[in-house]
């Protein structure tokens, strides 16, 4: 196998056509493999540095990545953005270069605004990995998303996912909507038209503002978390009534064909966009998703700094 | 004065308003001598195969002075004009502190004096330019202030706007609106439509602009006072300009050169120095632009040339200020993607906004008898944009390696010729 045509992970299109995808779920079988082992270590990416630049905040992301990149024996570091530094406008090259000059070889960037590691990558050497970036994208979500679903429908193609709630503010979504249509499936959003992006040209989806209908002919329905700042920016009347239109009560689950599957990025918002007993049925795929989301970040730092995805059968396990 | 030696512009085509023709012109004493064939005098400027024309006047310029002096001075920003032709600039008043009282109008009109471009100041409507309370217009006008606008922001409060006009109309001033509705905008850092939406980012949507464009039509009906229309980027904000003016309601309206060459396409890579206001929009407004300038709906193109520091522009795209430069590259873009005669680009470049501008009387002719401001133009000269070369302190053009067409050669302030051969003199 040829080295990665990517430099850095930006966004799922960075990845091309459908082939791209395929070749990390691949490997990311193999790393669901190392993590399964009594000591679930490699020495893939030894003598390696991986660097965190998170200037938002997130637990579940980051100790992810970072459980993926000690699993892989790199070292990493952590470096911390007061927001306060971000308000006197520091320039964000300033920061990427300092960083760089420290000899990392891969940046792990989280920002609340789009386009920031696209910024960096103009700017260094190293790999950048998008760890989320405003409303825009969140790659490596879409992959594990993507993982998890194959692990238990199989291949995707023909099959239908509903991704409900807030998708304009939602960079899993403008992640999920991508990667899920690549790998053959048929993507409908559901939401108010207030939760819609501006405009949906050239998106290959369908849209529909009725959960009730949409919720028999799906094989997994993706429940986006509903912040409530939305509440006043007059972009919905009431929690109470998007749980009602929106929400995956106990009843409408009901609606969902046997098989269907129901996933969440989390942290979840149990009693408005999942009801609690939603969340723990035994179709929920929740855990697995996080679960997945460290082989598959796993795979993304092998692959950007490894040195060859065909050494990967063959690594050893460490000690 | 008297004993300063002659000077003839050889060998070109004069294009004013008065048409165009083969002939020298001569200058004595900082004013249009004789316009006409085979002249001589002490000194030749030689404009073979150039386009004579009265110098260019920009509407539309942020010299960042008082206030921001690491992006640009009165005197830099002066200097990229006169390279890009320009004889005269309309400081606009979103200073530090804002022009918005006479003193600051002196300020500014003083660190002008000894620029290389004359230097007019706008003035703000509303003290602050905050929408609050009217500006002391009348002694900003009796400074010679023609034109008053908050530009950087619209007035958006209907009955202060209304009050603003009234007032104005009084005074026989123009005031200028930035026309963007905040509550609508609300956040936004590019045009809302498909490229916003793919990149996840904050839309400004083209009615934001035209609400303004819509409710300030309906006051220059209410109040006669005359109103011009700043950096139009909507195909629907043209055609009710059109419709005012075929109306006979007195309003003109400006256009930039990256509204009518550039798309919101062009943001996708996140880099702020496509970041402006009003947003680039789609490929059906740069037509429906280009189209008012064609047919007189747009009289005018001005730069909104706004320089930023390169630190602010290493921001992402939703941190950095909007804004990018304009000068040195309007009329050579002008002439290389508008299908439009050298006539007609000179006439939107040059003495309409003149005339907008209330300084007909200096500029925009070359009748005899009137003051020398000139800009000599090769019209078939290529070069390439680089922001590294350009005389302003900040370097955000978002043309940076573009190949355009027309070249400015010798610029005449006043009978002072203040760039020779593409070189500022002083």
């Amino acid at each position: 196998m040829s080295e990665p045509a990517f430099r850095h992970l930006l966004d799922i299109e960075d990845l091309g056509d459908r082939d791209g995808i395929e070749e990390v779920m691949r490997l990311t079988d193999s790393f669901v493999e190392v993590s399964e082992r009594t000591i679930p270590k490699v020495p893939a990416l030894r003598g390696k540095t991986v660097a965190w630049l998170f200037y938002e905040d997130s637990t579940r992301t980051r100790l992810s990545f970072e459980t993926a990149a000690k699993r892989l024996s790199a070292d990493t570091m952590n470096f911390s953005v007061s927001s306060s530094s971000v308000k006197k406008g520091e320039s964000l090259r300033d920061t990427a270069r300092t960083i760089e000059a420290m000899g990392i070889d891969a940046i792990v960037v989280r920002h609340a605004s789009a386009g920031a590691p696209h910024r960096i990558a103009s700017w260094v050497d190293a790999a950048v990995v998008n760890a989320g970036d405003g409303w825009h994208q969140h790659p490596t979500q879409a992959l594990l998303d993507t993982y998890t679903l194959r692990s238990r429908l199989g291949d995707l193609d023909g099959r239908h996912v509903a991704i409900i709630g807030d998708i304009k503010h939602s960079r899993v979504a403008r992640s999920d909507v991508w990667a899920f249509t690549r790998m053959g499936a048929r993507v409908t959003l559901v939401a108010p038209p207030t939760l819609l992006p501006p405009s949906l040209e050239g998106w290959p989806v369908e849209v529909s503002h009725d959960l009730d209908a949409v919720l028999p002919t799906v094989d997994a329905a993706y429940l986006l978390r509903m912040q409530r700042e939305r509440m006043t920016e007059a972009l919905l009347p009431s929690l109470r009534e998007y749980t009602a239109c929106y929400g995956l009560t106990e009843r409408r689950a009901e609606l969902l064909a046997d098989g269907a599957v129901v996933m969440h990025p989390g942290p979840m918002n149990r009693g408005v966009e999942i009801a609690a007993e939603v969340a723990d049925l035994p179709n929920s795929l929740i855990l697995d998703q996080v679960r997945n989301g460290v082989a598959v970040r796993m795979a993304v730092l092998f692959l950007l700094l490894g040195s060859g995805s065909d050494k990967v059968p063959t690594v050893r396990s460490d000690g | 004065m008297t004993d300063a030696p002659t000077i003839v512009i050889k060998g070109g085509r004069v294009v004013d308003p008065d048409g165009s023709r083969d002939a020298d012109v001569v200058i004595e004493d900082g004013r249009i001598a004789a316009v006409g064939a085979d002249l001589s005098a002490d000194r030749t400027l030689d404009a073979a195969g150039c386009i004579v024309a009265p110098g260019l006047v920009d509407l539309h310029s942020h010299l960042r002075e008082p206030g921001k002096e690491e992006a640009e001075t009165v005197e830099t920003g002066a200097r990229g004009a006169a390279l890009g032709g320009y004889t005269a600039i309309l400081a606009m008043p979103n200073t530090t502190p804002a022009i918005d009282s006479a003193a600051v109008v002196r300020q500014v009109l003083e660190l002008g004096r000894d620029a290389i471009c004359d230097v007019f100041s706008s003035g703000a409507i509303t003290v602050d330019r905050a929408g609050e309370q009217l500006a002391p217009m009348a002694e900003m006008a009796a400074l010679g202030v023609r034109i008053f606008t908050d530009d950087g922001t619209g007035v958006q409060d209907n009955r202060l706007m209304r009050r603003a006009m009234e007032y104005a109309a009084g005074l026989g001033v123009t005031l200028a609106q930035h026309c963007e509705d905040d509550a609508l905008c609300g956040g936004g850092h590019m045009h809302e439509g498909e490229w916003s939406a793919r990149l996840g980012i904050a839309g400004q949507p083209a009615e934001a602009e035209e609400l303004m464009v819509m409710r300030d039509i309906a006051l220059a009906r209410l109040t006669g006072c005359s109103i011009h229309f700043q950096h139009m980027s909507t195909a629907r904000s043209v055609a009710m300009i059109r419709d005012a003016i075929a109306g006979g309601l007195p309003v003109t309206a400006e256009a930039t050169p990256h509204h009518f060459t550039l798309t919101h396409a062009d943001c996708r890579g996140y880099d702020p120095v496509f970041k402006v206001n009003p947003p680039l929009r789609t490929d059906a407004d740069v037509a429906a632009v280009r189209a008012g300038l064609a047919d007189g709906a747009i009289a005018a193109i001005a730069t909104d040339h706004a320089p930023h520091a390169p630190e602010t522009k290493e921001l992402p795209f939703d941190q950095a200020p909007p804004g990018m430069l304009g000068l040195e590259t309007a009329l050579a873009l002008a002439l290389t993607e508008l299908d439009l005669p050298i006539e007609q680009v000179l006439a939107l470049l040059s003495w309409q906004p003149a005339r907008i501008m209330g300084v007909d009387d200096l500029h925009g002719s070359l009748a005899e008898g009137r003051a020398a401001n000139v800009c000599v133009i090769d019209p078939e000269a290529t070069w390439t944009v680089d922001g590294e070369a350009m005389a302003s302190r900040s370097r955000n053009t978002p043309y940076q390696g573009r190949e355009v067409r027309g070249r400015v050669r010798h610029t005449v302030l006043h009978g002072e010729p203040v760039v020779v051969d593409t070189e500022p003199q002083r």
